[in-house]
C-alpha cells in the first residue's frame, strides 16, 4: 500500500496514520492529541485560505497546518 | 490533619466543563466559554457538604501531563506537586478516547481519582451507550455521570468524594507497555530506588515512564538526584524518539482495546456542527461571514443602546440643573454639578453600550465560533508573524484588554505570546467606546457609525502592523505550529451570557463610582484652584498643566483642555470623557456636554477625529500596563508598550490632523 502525506488527502478521505515524522515539542503534542500510528483520520475541510486543515481523529475535530501535515504519513483506507 | 477537610482538584482536557462544574458545586461565577483555554489560572472555592469542608480547585485544561503552555504548567504542577487528596477528572463523555489519554497518565501518578463523566446529555442525545459499571471496573475508579451545565449529578459526585476520602486503600490499574519498555522501566526503577527522597514523593514507575518519554520537567527533577549519572547512561542507550512514540501508541492502543467495553458510539455521519461549519468556514463564505458578524456585533452595540443612552443623558442633565439651582454654597454646587455629575455622568451614559458589548462577546465565546475565527484567520495571522490562536485574545480585547492579555497564557510559544501581549492594547476596548460615541456623535452626525467603525479597523490595523514590525526587529522568528481542537458548536446559555454581561457591566459602573470619581474630583480641584480664579480657566492648575504639554499636542489639534483630559485618561480611558464632562460642562446652567463641545471653537470635526485616533492608540491604561508587567515579567517590555503606544498615537494623529488640514477640512 502506498504511503502518502496527510496534506495530500482530499475532504472526505479516510486514512490510517503510519508514521509521524514531526520533530521536537510538536511531535509530542501531536501524540497527546491522538495523532499516533494506527489512528484513523479523516480530512474534513481546509480553511478558506487553504491552511490550516481540519481533521477528524479519535472522535473529535483537530486542526493543524500543512507544514505539520506534510510530515505525517498515512495510507488511505 | 483535620479529618473533615478534603482538597479536591478538578482536572481534565480543555473545554470539558470543569469550570461549569466548579461553578455548579461552589456557586461561583467563574468564566465559562466554549473554546479550549478559557481558564488560565487555578481558582479555589469551598463547599460544605454533609459535615465535610471540601475545597475545590478548578484548574486550566490540559491534554496530558506534559505541559506546553503556561496554563498547562499550572495544572500539571498542581496535580503533581501539591498532591490534592482527590483528583476529579472531568471527562467529556462525547469524546472519550482522547479524554482517556489523560486518565491513563493520572493512573500512573497513583492519585486518588474519581471520574466525572460530563456532557452525558450530548452523548445520549447522539445515541451513544455508556457502560458505567464496566468503566469503574476497568479504570478502577468511581465514575459519576454529570451534566454540569444543568446541575445534574453534583450530589452523587460529592458523595463519591466523601466515600473515597474514607476509603483508605488505593486501588489502581496500570497500562502495560510491552516487554522491551517494561524491561527498561524496571532498570530505571532499580537505579531510582537509591534516591529515597524522590521515591517518597513520586511513584517510581511513573518517573521511569516519564523519563523514557523524555519529559523535560521530570528530567530536571532527576538532574539533582544522586542517581542522575546512572539514569543518563541508561537513557543514552535507547532511541528516545522511538520510545516516545511507542509509549504514546501503547496508551492509545490500550484505550482502543477497552473502548468498545465502555461505550457503543453511534456514528452520526454529519453532525450539526459539521453542517454549520459547511457554511461558516466555507471556502468562499468564511471570510465574508466573519466580517459580517463583526460588523453586525458593532452595529448592535450602538443601535440597541441609543435610546437608553439618550434617556440617561436627559436624566443627568436634569439632575445637574437641579443641583445648580438649589445647592448652596456655590462651590459645592460646582463640585457636584460640574464635577461629579458632569464627569461620572458622562461615563455612566454609556453603560448600555458596555452591557450589550459584553453580552455579544459572551455569545461569541459560548457558541464555539472563536475557535473558527482562529481557524479562518490563522493563514493571514501567520503572514504577519502571529499565531492563529492569538486571534482569540484579540477578539476578547474588544471587551477589555486586561483579561485578553491574561488569555494569552494558552499560547504555547513564548515569542508568539509576547507579540500578542504587546499588540492587544491597540484593540479598542469598551472603555474607549464612550470617547468615540461622544465625539463622533457630536461632530459627524450621520457618518458617526462609519467613523466609529473606522476606529476599530484602525486599532486592528495598527496591531497587525506592529506585530509585523516586531517580528522583523525585536522578536525575530516564525510563529509556532498551530494545533487546535475545534469544539462542537453549542447554543450559548442565556444564564452564562447574562452573568458575563452583568459582571462586566457592574465592573464598569463600579469603576465609574471609584477610580473615575476620584479622578473627577481631582480634576475638579485642579480646575477650581488656586483660590479665586474662574473655574476651569487657563489660570487654574489644570490650565497650567495643560499649557506645559500643549506645545507637544498642538500639532495634533488639541488645546490645553483636551491635553489635560488625555493626561488623566492614562489612569483609565473613561476618564478622558469624564474630564471633558468636568471641564466643558461649565457655567450656571450646565447643558448637555454635546452642546458645550460644539460651542467650543477649539474643537472641530477634524480635531475630534484626531482626538479619537490618539485616544485609541496612545497608551495602555494603568490596569493594562500592570497586567503586561505581570505577564511578561519584564519592566523593559512594559515600558516599551508605553513609549511605543504614545509614539505611534502621536504620529498617526499628526498625520490625520495635518493631512486633514492640507486637504482643507
Ligand atoms: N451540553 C453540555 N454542555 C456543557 C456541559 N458542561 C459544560 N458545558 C459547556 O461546555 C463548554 C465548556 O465549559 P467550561 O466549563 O468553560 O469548560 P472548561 O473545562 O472549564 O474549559 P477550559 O477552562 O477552557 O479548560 C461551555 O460552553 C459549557 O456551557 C454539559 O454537561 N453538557
Ligand atoms: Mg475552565
Amino acid at each position: 500500500m502506498s504511503e502518502i502525506t496527510l496534506d495530500t488527502l482530499k475532504p472526505g478521505d479516510l486514512a490510517k496514520i503510519t508514521k509521524v515524522r514531526v520533530k521536537g515539542h510538536t511531535r509530542r503534542k501531536l501524540f497527546d492529541m491522538g495523532m499516533v500510528a494506527g489512528s484513523e483520520i479523516e480530512l474534513i475541510r481546509k480553511a478558506p485560505l487553504g491552511d490550516p486543515i481540519e481533521f477528524r481523529i479519535k472522535g473529535y475535530n483537530l486542526s493543524i497546518r500543512k507544514d505539520e501535515a506534510r510530515q505525517i504519513f498515512v495510507h488511505i483506507i | 490533619m483535620e479529618n473533615n477537610k478534603i482538597r479536591v482538584a478538578l482536572a481534565g482536557n480543555p473545554n470539558v466543563g470543569k469550570t461549569t462544574l466548579f461553578n455548579a458545586i461552589t456557586g461561583s461565577r467563574q468564566h465559562v466559554g466554549n473554546w479550549p483555554g478559557v481558564t488560565v489560572e487555578k481558582k479555589s472555592g469551598t463547599k460544605i457538604y454533609k459535615g465535610y469542608e471540601i475545597e475545590i480547585i478548578d484548574l486550566p485544561g490540559t491534554y496530558s501531563l506534559t505541559a506546553y503552555s503556561m496554563d498547562e504548567i499550572v495544572a500539571r504542577d498542581f496535580i503533581i506537586e501539591e498532591k490534592p487528596d482527590i483528583v476529579i477528572q472531568i471527562v467529556d463523555a462525547s469524546n472519550l478516547e482522547r479524554n482517556l489519554y489523560l486518565t491513563t497518565q493520572l493512573m500512573e501518578l497513583q492519585t486518588e481519582m474519581i471520574i466525572a463523566l460530563n456532557m452525558c446529555d450530548l452523548a445520549l442525545e447522539r445515541g451513544d451507550k455508556l457502560y458505567l459499571d464496566k468503566m469503574e471496573e476497568i479504570l478502577a475508579a468511581p465514575v459519576v455521570k454529570t451534566v454540569a451545565s444543568r446541575n445534574i449529578g453534583i450530589e452523587e459526585l460529592l458523595d463519591k468524594v466523601i466515600e473515597e476520602k474514607n476509603n483508605e486503600q488505593y486501588h489502581g490499574h496500570e497500562i502495560g507497555y510491552g516487554d522491551e519498555i517494561e524491561g527498561m522501566i524496571l532498570e530505571i526503577e532499580k537505579v531510582l530506588i537509591a534516591d529515597q527522597e524522590l521515591a517518597d514523593r513520586y511513584p517510581l514507575r511513573w518517573i521511569s515512564i516519564r523519563l523514557l518519554e523524555g519529559d523535560m520537567n521530570v528530567m530536571e527533577k532527576i538532574s539533582k538526584s544522586p542517581a542522575s549519572v546512572a539514569i543518563n547512561d541508561l537513557l543514552d542507550s535507547i532511541d528516545q524518539e522511538e520510545y516516545e512514540a511507542d509509549i504514546a501508541d501503547k496508551r492509545y492502543e490500550t484505550i482502543n482495546a477497552i473502548f468498545p467495553q465502555l461505550c457503543t458510539r453511534c456514528n452520526v455521519k454529519l453532525s450539526k456542527s459539521d453542517m454549520i461549519d459547511r457554511v461558516l468556514t466555507n471556502k468562499y463564505l468564511g471570510i465574508p461571514i466573519f466580517l459580517a458578524l463583526m460588523w453586525g456585533a458593532f452595529e448592535l452595540t450602538f443601535a440597541f443602546a441609543t435610546p437608553f443612552t439618550g434617556m440617561i443623558e436627559i436624566g443627568f442633565t436634569w439632575l445637574a440643573n437641579i443641583v445648580a439651582d438649589s445647592l448652596q454654597p456655590a462651590w459645592l454646587a460646582s463640585l457636584i454639578g460640574d464635577g461629579i455629575i458632569g464627569g461620572v455622568g458622562a461615563v455612566l451614559t454609556f453603560v448600555p453600550n458596555i452591557f450589550i458589548l459584553f453580552f455579544l462577546l459572551s455569545l461569541l465565546e459560548g457558541s464555539g465560533y472563536l475557535s473558527r475565527a482562529a481557524f479562518i484567520m490563522d493563514r493571514l495571522m501567520y503572514k504577519i508573524g502571529m499565531h492563529g490562536k492569538s486571534f482569540i485574545p484579540m477578539l476578547m480585547g474588544f471587551g477589555c484588554n486586561v483579561p485578553a492579555i491574561m488569555a494569552t497564557r494558552s499560547i504555547e510559544d513564548e515569542k508568539d505570546r509576547l507579540i500578542t501581549i504587546l499588540v492587544v492594547p491597540f484593540v479598542s476596548c469598551g472603555a474607549r467606546l464612550p470617547i468615540y460615541i461622544l465625539f463622533a456623535g457630536t461632530f459627524f452626525g450621520r457618518q458617526a457609525g462609519t467613523v466609529v467603525f473606522m476606529m476599530y479597523v484602525l486599532g486592528i490595523a495598527v496591531a497587525v502592523a506592529s506585530a509585523k514590525l516586531l517580528r522583523a526587529t525585536l522578536v525575530k522568528g516564525k510563529p509556532a505550529p498551530f494545533i487546535m481542537e475545534m469544539p462542537p458548536y453549542r447554543v450559548p446559555t442565556l444564564k452564562t451570557s447574562l452573568i458575563h454581561m452583568w459582571d462586566n457591566g457592574a465592573m464598569y459602573i463600579k469603576k465609574a463610582g471609584s477610580i473615575i470619581l476620584l479622578g473627577v474630583v481631582i480634576i475638579w480641584l485642579l480646575a477650581s484652584f488656586p483660590w479665586g480664579i474662574e473655574y476651569g480657566s487657563e489660570a487654574s492648575y489644570v490650565g497650567m498643566i495643560g499649557h506645559i504639554f500643549e506645545p507637544v499636542m498642538e500639532p495634533l489639534g488639541f488645546d490645553w483642555k483636551i491635553t489635560v483630559s488625555l493626561i488623566f485618561g492614562f489612569v483609565a480611558k473613561e476618564i478622558v470623557v469624564a474630564s471633558m464632562g468636568v471641564l466643558f460642562g461649565v457655567g450656571d446652567n450646565p447643558e448637555a456636554l454635546t452642546q458645550s463641545l460644539i460651542a467650543d471653537p477649539a474643537i472641530t470635526a477634524l480635531s475630534s477625529l484626531s482626538l479619537m485616533v490618539f485616544s485609541l492608540l496612545y497608551m495602555p491604561c494603568v490596569a493594562t500596563l500592570g497586567v503586561i508587567k505581570k505577564e511578561t515579567g519584564s519592566w523593559k517590555w512594559t515600558l516599551f508598550a508605553l513609549i511605543y503606544g504614545v509614539t505611534i498615537a502621536w504620529i498617526i494623529a499628526f498625520i490625520v490632523y495635518q493631512g486633514g488640514k492640507l486637504l482643507g477640512y
